[in-house]
């Protein structure tokens, strides 16, 4: 542990600093009534535009060249305006139903979102309760390791086959190729979470007693949180990768299927709309589980 | 015939052996505290001292040799000998209160109603002075107070002997006495038995009954023991002129620097 010294030990937390004493308005007059607060609003202002404002420039600046690249005669592409003509119901509508197979995106993007959800669920529970074993045991870890070291560099799709073999159903072979795809980062840094508790938290669990199940809950998932969450933020990655290579061959309903029936019809333009979305929908399920990590593991991080 | 002592260290050996290397730590540690004694372990770094803790904690095996609590063989780690650790050791994901709390959940489970279970908690941690932050997290806490509540956790198991690992090694000298005073204040009013490592030899004089000064390693073993007949209550602004003080001050310090100096190895 590095303290820094000096530190009194009943500190309690000094009043901040940073409340200004109010000594102007004795020399000013007339103190203009909208001042205080425009000051205290631009610094807000700048930043949040600090935030904001560089994306959207680079997104315009993209759409300006893609849009040159791809207006003239002989373009393989279409332009943004021209997506935007071909593609608008998709764009405004997410959520319309004008036939069973005519269904807006917000649709198919639930529809892949729930067998992501399931089998991402799944690959969660497994990974994490197999890879507390492995952390845990030498021998579960020497008999396991070199198998899931090998199995985890197997492609997802490679999986498909056997799993439409297996299930012979489009459904739940989607869904296991979301759980295969899913659960080796999470299984693996669950175990390598486990393996790096501080011996310190092992030595207040063995002087306190505690026994396997109660060392499980108290000590076991809260000190390899962190890993945990670094692996499932990682898996429900590669499941959201997965689910639309593997809807693009199993069919049905989906935006995986969606993006290859509109390349079988030739509809580019509805391409182009449904990878805006699937890019959305990754960065929100990757902000999500980020969130509830944070929420999770307030404090085990900052020691 | 004596009685035996409340604590006896028998002949305790210990070597770590990892592949073919061995390293031989500890040899032929013989000694018995008594209870309610108030007992300081010194020696250079990387002596033993921890490992000697460690094997009264339990958490450590010794190779050979035994240690008896209370006439009871100790061979597993356990709440009668809580440890108040080098790094204070809280669980960083719970409060001041529930690091505390889940020693006292977990010691008095059967015996203490869920109410006196709580009341048990606050007053530990008044005990120590921390209750009123009792809802902070350890890394919202400074280091003195990460040791208080370590040392609360520790009371709260009520043990029969505590076992303090250089509890203030990292702290400032200001925390530090404030921590001592703290100890005595403690030990004064419970009576336990303690065992304290420590490098501060003003610490070991101040605090201890006995200092139990211990050699060089390899082989550590323990050199001198030197007695602190002092009375108690005892305050440190007095005894900076008391001649029994500067007694065994000098005597530790031409152990640990005369006759033990530490080599480094080059
Ligand atoms: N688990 C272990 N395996 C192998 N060797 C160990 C182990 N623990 C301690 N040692 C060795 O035992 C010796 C004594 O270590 P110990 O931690 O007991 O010293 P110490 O006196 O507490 O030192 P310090 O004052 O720096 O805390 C060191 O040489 C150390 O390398
Ligand atoms: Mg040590």
């Amino acid at each position: 542990m590095s303290r820094p010294a000096l530190r009194a030990v009943e500190t309690m937390p000094q009043p901040s600093a940073a409340a200004p004493a109010p000594s102007a308005e004795v020399v000013t007059l007339t103190p203009p009534r909208s001042a205080p607060r425009l000051a205290l609003l631009k610094p807000k202002l700048i930043s949040t535009a600090s935030v904001v404002l560089p994306p959207l420039l680079t997104l315009a600046l993209i759409l300006l060249v893609w849009e040159i690249l791809c207006s003239g005669a002989g373009a393989t592409l279409p332009s943004p305006s021209q997506v935007w003509r071909d593609s608008s119901d998709l764009i405004l509508d997410p959520f319309f139903v004008a036939g069973s197979q005519d269904i807006g995106l917000g649709w198919r993007v639930l529809t892949s979102l729930q067998r992501v959800a399931i089998g991402f669920g799944l690959a969660a529970l497994v990974g994490i309760a197999v890879g507390t074993l492995v952390g845990q045991s030498t021998w579960a870890m020497r008999g396991l390791d070199p198998i899931f070291q090998v199995l985890r560099t197997v492609p997802p799709l490679a999986w498909l086959p056997i799993s439409l073999a297996a299930f012979r159903d489009a459904n739940p072979s989607a869904i296991f190729v979301i759980f295969i795809t899913a659960i080796w980062p999470i299984l693996i840094n669950t175990s390598v979470g486990i393996r790096n508790i501080p011996q310190d938290y092992r030595n207040v669990a063995a002087v306190l007693r505690l026994n396997q199940i109660e060392f499980f809950w108290k000590i076991m998932l809260p000190s390899a949180a962190p890993y945990i969450f670094t692996g499932l933020r990682i898996g429900v990655g590669l499941a959201w990768l997965a689910i639309v290579a593997a809807e693009m061959l199993t069919g049905g309903v989906g935006i995986g299927f969606f993006i290859w029936d509109a390349w079988n019809s030739s509809k580019l333009s509805d391409i182009i709309v449904a990878l805006v979305y699937i890019g959305f929908i990754g960065f929100v399920l990757d902000r999500l589980i980020a969130g509830l990590a944070t929420i999770v593991t307030r404090g085990t991080a900052a020691n | 015939m004596k009685q035996a002592p409340y604590l006896q260290i028998d002949g305790v050996e210990k070597t770590f052996t990892r592949g073919d290397t061995s390293n031989h730590v500890l040899a032929d540690i013989h000694v018995g505290i008594d209870k309610g004694e108030f007992v300081s372990i010194i020696g250079h770094s990387g002596c033993g001292k921890s490992t000697l803790l460690n094997i009264i904690a339990g958490l450590t095996p010794a190779t050979s040799g035994g240690v008896l609590l209370d006439n009871k063989e100790v061979n597993e780690p356990g709440p009668d000998r809580a440890v108040v650790f080098q790094n204070h050791s809280l669980l960083p994901w719970l409060t001041v209160y529930e690091n505390v709390r889940m020693a006292v959940d977990k010691v008095f489970r059967a015996t203490k109603s869920r109410a006196e279970r709580h009341d048990w908690t606050m007053h530990k941690l008044d005990l120590v002075h921390m209750a009123h932050a009792r809802d902070r997290r350890p890394a919202e806490i400074s280091g003195g107070m990460k040791q208080r509540v370590g040392i609360a956790r520790a009371l709260a198991m009520e043990p029969k002997i505590l076992l303090l690992d250089e509890p203030f090694g990292a702290l400032d000298a200001l925390t530090r006495a404030h921590l001592q005073d703290s100890v005595m204040q403690i030990h004064a009013t419970l009576k336990n038995t303690m065992i304290m490592i420590t490098h501060d030899v003003d610490e070991a004089v101040l605090l201890s009954d006995r200092i139990i000064m211990m050699t060089n390693g390899p082989a550590a073993t323990i050199g001198e023991i030197l007695e602190v007949s002092l009375p108690r209550p005892r305050k440190r602004l007095e005894l900076v002129t008391n001649t029994t003080y500067i007694k065994a001050r000098e005597a530790v310090l031409k152990f640990l620097y005369e006759r033990h100096a530490f080599v480094e190895a080059a």
